[in-house]
């Protein structure tokens, strides 16, 4: 199978997840988008691995895991303390941070 | 040109004896000389930061300082006429103020024949003005704060005639005008009496400009201050200069002297104590100018159109002040304009050159006795009438203040140039140097000094018809009168102010056949300022039995005027000249329509581009950034979604450009 159509899904996923977090209001769903993202980049990289024959793509993969475990570990708890005080979790009501 | 030629050279002949300001260190009893500034100078520190301690013993105190200052002035007199020829010059160097290289400003005293005349003049007539003040003061709870400043006064102005550098003599200059705005405007409660200061002040200022201006073109032509080398070197700097610094000494002698254009702050002086319009007229102030320029007389020898231009300033006040004390009600106000006219015969004397000086200082000194005379004796006239100083509301006082009326009636005669008094050989002898001028300016001269001499007999008799003769207009209550009006109870003055009076009664009568006697007075001064004797173009007795006729005139008329006729005790409906001479000549409505007014426009002008101009560019720059950021701040929405899409498109962007330069 031509590994170009797994960078079209990665590019596919990708846009879902950015359109996601463009337009979705509920905190949970954006931060499912952006791990949808991150994912989407993961497949581009271990693609990318397949196509050049070495492993550096699959070892980034891994690292971005990494990465995306902590900040989940990170934001999930955000959205937890912002629930907790505000009794909601939507991104447009925590918007005190302007002019 | 050709009677100034001749001027000029007389003048350089008439020098020739004298020998300038070449002058001996100060030793022996001269070496006191420092004591007649220092005295009343001390006086004014004492009184003044003692503050209310000394309040009990300050007017004694400072009456003792200034007749100490007088005493050592005797002394300084006596050893003078003991000495002879150039050794009755002396300097007395006290330290150097400020040594810069090139500039050297000293701080040194010189005494001559002409600033001891001021010397004897300022604290003679200065102590009696302060003896004076102790009783006319006697109510005011400021009394010593008065003689706090008198004692200023009259220690600037000994500064200022006893200054052997230009330097030293403008921080006496400046002092003086110091002391009078402080004098002037001493009842500051009265707003009257404030704007009167201001306006001498400033009006001065305008003079002092002058007098700057003369000191730094002599600086930058000489190199120095002082009186030896700059007049020494008179001759030998260029015409332009110094007709220069001669226009500008000019300047400097009408502010201080009230002479046209400059004379508008003298009537309004008026404000201040008695006293002290005695002190202003007679001994300090606005002798000042006189003396600036006698005292600068190689500089205007030198320079021809500056002398004239002296002489026609001197012609025109005198004509001005005495067209104006002929209508004025206010007796102060009748006496300042008579002082006006009065400086304007010495300027116009010390502008005629050797043939005038002397008998200017004369005049000024004959004019310092019977002016301080008049003035006190108006004092007292208005301590006996609850301070009224309408005329129209006096009349028939010589039977209450006999004392006054004597005095005051002998400063009259002498100032009207009665014969044998002080003014009529003073007077006398300056109307003879105006015809000596020669050619038609000297004829033109000697008409205004002789019309102003009739003048003068006029608005005098006036002043004494008013005064002491007729009815007794005071007994009335005046229309529009207050509900507790009474009626004055005039009286005597006491001792201590009928006094000094006496004194200077004997100095107007006798002080000028003194100095005529032998002309001694002239032969006093001719070492200093020169002496010529012009050519007069007719005897001597002709000019006199005409000055004679002329104060007879004036008499006659304002006899005929204010004795024969009732004097209302209204000023009544006018012709447009008297009017004009009420109003002073409009000298007000002039200096607003070409000065003030102008000067205002050019304010409100500069305000105008201030507001708009500077302040419209640095407010518009101002708002143009403040509106532009509170455009821009509006993107922070604080929205999350806002500020990924701006990542978003911002990483488009950078891809994109990555991308297009690759492909470039």
């Amino acid at each position: 199978m031509n590994p170009v159509n797994y960078l079209y899904l990665s590019a596919l996923l990708f846009t879902i997840g950015a359109a996601g977090v463009l337009l979705r209001r509920n905190a949970i769903v954006v931060f499912m988008c952006v791990e949808l993202m991150l994912n989407a980049c993961n497949l581009a990289f271990v693609t990318f691995g397949r196509m050049h024959d070495n492993l550096d793509g699959q070892i980034i993969a891994f690292f971005t895991m990494v990465v995306a475990a902590c900040e989940v570990v990170v934001g999930l708890s955000i959205i937890i303390a912002i629930f907790r005080s505000r009794r909601s979790a939507s991104v447009d009501d925590a918007s005190l941070m302007k002019w | 040109m050709i009677e100034t030629s001749s001027l000029a050279s007389g003048a350089l002949l008439a020098n020739e004896g004298g020998g300038g300001l070449h002058s001996t260190a100060a030793s022996g009893a001269f070496s006191a000389l420092w004591l007649v500034v220092g005295l009343p100078l001390l006086g004014a520190v004492l009184l003044l930061v003692g503050g209310k301690r000394t309040n009990p013993f300050g007017h004694i105190l400072a009456t003792a300082l200034a007749l100490g200052s007088f005493v050592v002035g005797v002394l300084m007199f006596v050893t003078m006429l003991d000495k002879s020829g150039p050794g009755r010059s002396v300097d007395q160097h006290l330290w150097t103020w400020a040594p810069v290289n090139e500039f050297q400003a000293d701080i040194g005293l010189h005494l001559d024949q002409l600033s001891m005349v001021f010397v004897l003049l300022i604290t003679g007539v200065g102590s009696l003005i302060h003896i004076y003040s102790i009783g006319y003061m006697a109510h005011d709870e400021n009394r010593r704060r008065f003689f706090a400043y008198l004692n200023l006064f009259v220690a600037a102005m000994l500064l200022l005639v006893l200054a052997n550098n230009y330097l030293l003599l403008y921080v006496g200059w400046e002092g003086v005008g110091l002391a009078s705005y402080l004098l002037i405007g001493f009842w500051q409660h009265k707003p009257s009496a404030a704007t009167a200061a201001k306006k001498a002040f400033i009006m001065n200022r305008v003079g002092d400009f002058g007098l700057a201006v003369a000191i730094f073109l002599m600086f930058t032509t000489f190199g120095t201050f002082s009186f030896e080398d700059v007049l020494g070197g008179s001759a030998t700097a260029s015409d332009g200069t110094m007709t220069a610094i001669g226009l500008m000494l000019l300047l400097a002698a009408c502010g201080k002297s009230a002479q046209f254009p400059l004379q508008a702050w003298l009537g309004d002086a008026m404000e201040g104590p008695t006293p002290v319009s005695a002190l202003i007229h007679a001994a300090t102030m606005v002798t000042a100018g006189v003396y600036l320029i006698t005292r600068s007389a190689e500089i205007f020898d030198a320079s021809p159109d500056a002398q004239l231009a002296v002489t026609i300033v001197g012609a025109i006040t005198v004509l001005f002040g005495a067209i104006v004390g002929c209508a004025k009600d206010d007796i102060k106000k009748a006496l300042a304009a008579s002082t006006m006219s009065q400086i304007g015969y010495m300027i116009l004397a010390a502008g005629l050159g050797p043939i005038g000086y002397a008998f200017a200082i004369m005049h000024l000194v004959t004019h310092g006795f019977f002016k301080a005379g008049l003035f006190l004796g108006a004092g007292s006239v208005m301590h006996g009438m609850n301070d009224e100083v309408d005329m129209r509301r006096y009349g028939g006082l010589r039977k209450y203040m006999p004392i006054t009326f004597v005095t005051f009636g002998l400063g009259y005669l002498a100032i009207i140039g009665f014969p044998l008094l002080s003014g009529f050989f003073s007077k006398d002898k300056i109307i003879e140097a105006a015809f000596a001028k020669g050619g038609t300016s000297g004829w033109i001269l000697g008409a205004v000094t002789l019309l102003a001499a009739g003048l003068t007999a006029y608005y005098m008799t006036r002043v004494m018809l008013m005064t002491f003769f007729g009815k007794e207009r005071w007994k009335e209550a005046p229309a529009g009168a207050p509900a507790d009006w009474h009626e004055p109870h005039p009286h005597e003055s006491p001792v201590s102010m009928t006094g000094p009076m006496i004194l200077l009664a004997f100095g107007s009568v006798f002080a000028g056949g003194l100095f005529a006697l032998n002309d001694s007075f002239v032969k006093w001064l001719t070492p200093v300022t020169g002496f010529s004797h012009g050519d007069l173009p007719m005897s001597e007795w002709a000019v006199t039995g005409m000055a004679i006729a002329m104060v007879a005139l004036g008499t006659a008329v304002a006899y005929l005027q204010y004795a024969r006729r009732e004097v209302p005790s209204v000023a009544p409906a006018a012709s447009p000249v008297t009017v004009a001479a009420r109003r002073d000549l409009y000298q007000d409505a002039i200096n607003e329509g070409l000065v003030m007014r102008p000067g205002q426009y050019l304010t409100r002008l500069l305000v105008w581009f201030d507001n708009k101009g500077v302040d419209g560019f640095v407010g518009g720059l101002a708002a143009f950034v403040g509106g532009t950021s509170a455009r821009v701040r509006r993107v922070q929405t604080g929205f999350v979604r806002t500020y990924a899409l701006s990542m978003f498109g911002g990483t488009l962007l950078v891809v994109a450009c990555t991308l297009m330069a690759r492909m470039a």
